[in-house]
């Protein structure tokens, strides 16, 4: 049994097929596994990925940087305005961040904008290594 | 000389058409932009739908808190005006009759004791205010054209900070509302503070989406805190993205209407030319029927006239 999962952004449908499983971190609560008949749910996301597993055991991994997620009936909607799919993601570039965000922590141990960066340059390279 | 009015008149035709050439080619651009507007549009339809179901999902389950974007101020002491204008001009009224909405509001604001603050999108509105010496707080460029939710999301950061911090207590926003290619409307919207939650749902059409209780993770206060700044942002790139379809719908009609004056106008043209060109061998011939009669006269014992221009 599957269930329809969208990843919608403000500028479109960022990604869409079917799954038996996803897998997301809400702020909070963990990881936490939806299947086809999850009770009704709606979650604020961390800055995680989301792992969409298919009926053959093929996943697509998302970086998820900031969302929430609905869970109604037979749809997983991810709504986010900053996301990507394993394969958009800039390798180097969020190498670059990550020790822009290092350095930058290292300095102000309450830097919340560079942990929060340092957060999402972890998440895209664990997703693009994921995929690789 | 007969001849200068008809070189005055082609170079007249030939400039026009030069013109014509250039609006033609503005208007098929428009035209492009106006459908590339549109589809952006379209696209981003889903996420907005998305968030305001999520609100409602909030209502129903009565979610209530008290988030500074909600803040009604008992006295409302200085009022924001987003404007949206466009970078470039040529787009027939679409930046005058905004701006004059806009200026309303500042006046209705002054009118009402309050003072105003201008945060305006697109060099046009800018150059308007500051040349009748308006203080504007914030000024974006180059984003109308072709807007970024990464834009929006500046823009509206902006404009929350402002409220937030209670440096204004009401915000107004000023956009072109999109219709259709043929209809684009002023659109004055109360922007901040949010309606409360059930006002939203409600203005979102709220279907019956909101039948399932829902469990809400980690509590529903926490995701509507999360949701409303995302709400701010999705509205304020919503109206950027139908403003920048009006514009372009706006400037096609422009440029549309200036080609087909420059069509027009050679018409006009072509007939003086060629009445001036008439005018000038009718003018001709005149002078050398004239000038042979004038020979001929000279002389009454020659039978044969003299051929023109032979005359020695």
């Amino acid at each position: 049994m599957t269930f329809q999962v969208e990843l919608v952004s403000p500028e479109g449908i960022a990604y869409s097929g079917e799954a038996e499983m996803v897998i997301a971190r809400t702020v909070g609560g963990g990881e936490i596994a939806f299947q086809p008949g999850h009770v009704p749910f709606i979650g604020v996301l961390a800055v995680w990925s989301v792992d969409v597993i298919h009926s053959d055991g093929g996943r697509d991994t998302l970086a998820v940087h900031r969302g929430f997620v609905q869970v109604a009936g037979t749809m997983v909607t991810i709504l986010s305005d900053v996301s990507e799919a394993a394969d958009e993601i800039d390798v180097d570039r969020a190498r670059a961040a990550r020790e822009v965000a290092e350095v930058a922590l290292a300095a102000d141990r309450d830097d919340a904008a560079a942990a929060e960066a340092l957060a999402r340059a972890d998440v895209r390279l664990a997703v693009a290594n994921a995929e690789a | 000389m007969a001849g200068g009015r008809e070189r005055v008149l082609r170079r007249r035709i030939t400039s026009v058409q030069k013109t014509k050439k250039i609006t033609r080619a503005m208007e098929l651009i428009a035209a492009t932009r106006v459908m590339k507007a549109q589809q952006r549009a379209r696209a981003s339809a889903p996420y907005s739908r998305q968030i305001t179901q999520v609100i409602e999902n909030l209502a129903a389950a009565g979610t209530q808190v008290d988030h500074p974007l909600l803040r009604e101020a008992e006295k409302v002491e200085r009022v924001g005006v987003v404007l949206i204008t466009s970078d470039r001009g040529l787009a027939g009224p679409y930046n005058s009759s905004i701006i004059r909405a806009a200026e309303r509001q500042v006046q209705n604001a002054r009118a009402e004791g309050a003072d105003y603050a201008l945060i305006i999108i697109g060099k046009k509105g800018r150059d308007y205010f500051r040349f009748r010496n308006y203080r504007i707080d914030s000024f974006t460029e180059g984003i109308s054209d072709n807007p970024t939710y990464e834009d929006a999301k500046a823009v509206a950061d902006t404009v929350a900070q402002l409220f937030e911090s209670g440096e204004i207590d009401r915000v107004e926003l000023v956009y072109t509302e999109f219709i259709s290619i043929g209809s684009q409307k002023v659109a004055v919207r109360r922007f901040l503070p949010l309606e409360s939650t059930e006002t939203m749902a409600e203005e979102g059409g709220g279907e019956a989406g909101a039948v399932a209780s829902f469990e809400f993770e980690p509590s529903p206060e926490a995701v509507l805190e999360a949701l409303l700044p995302r709400y701010v942002e999705a509205r304020l790139f919503g109206a950027l993205l139908e403003s920048a379809a009006s514009e372009h719908a706006s400037r096609q009609r422009a440029m549309k209407a200036a080609t087909d004056n420059a069509e027009d106008m050679i018409v006009k043209l072509s007939r003086e030319m060629n009445q001036a060109r008439q005018d000038a061998i009718t003018t001709e011939i005149m002078e050398i029927v004239g000038g042979a009669e004038a020979l001929g006269s000279d002389d009454d014992t020659t039978d044969t006239p003299v051929p023109v221009g032979n005359r020695n």
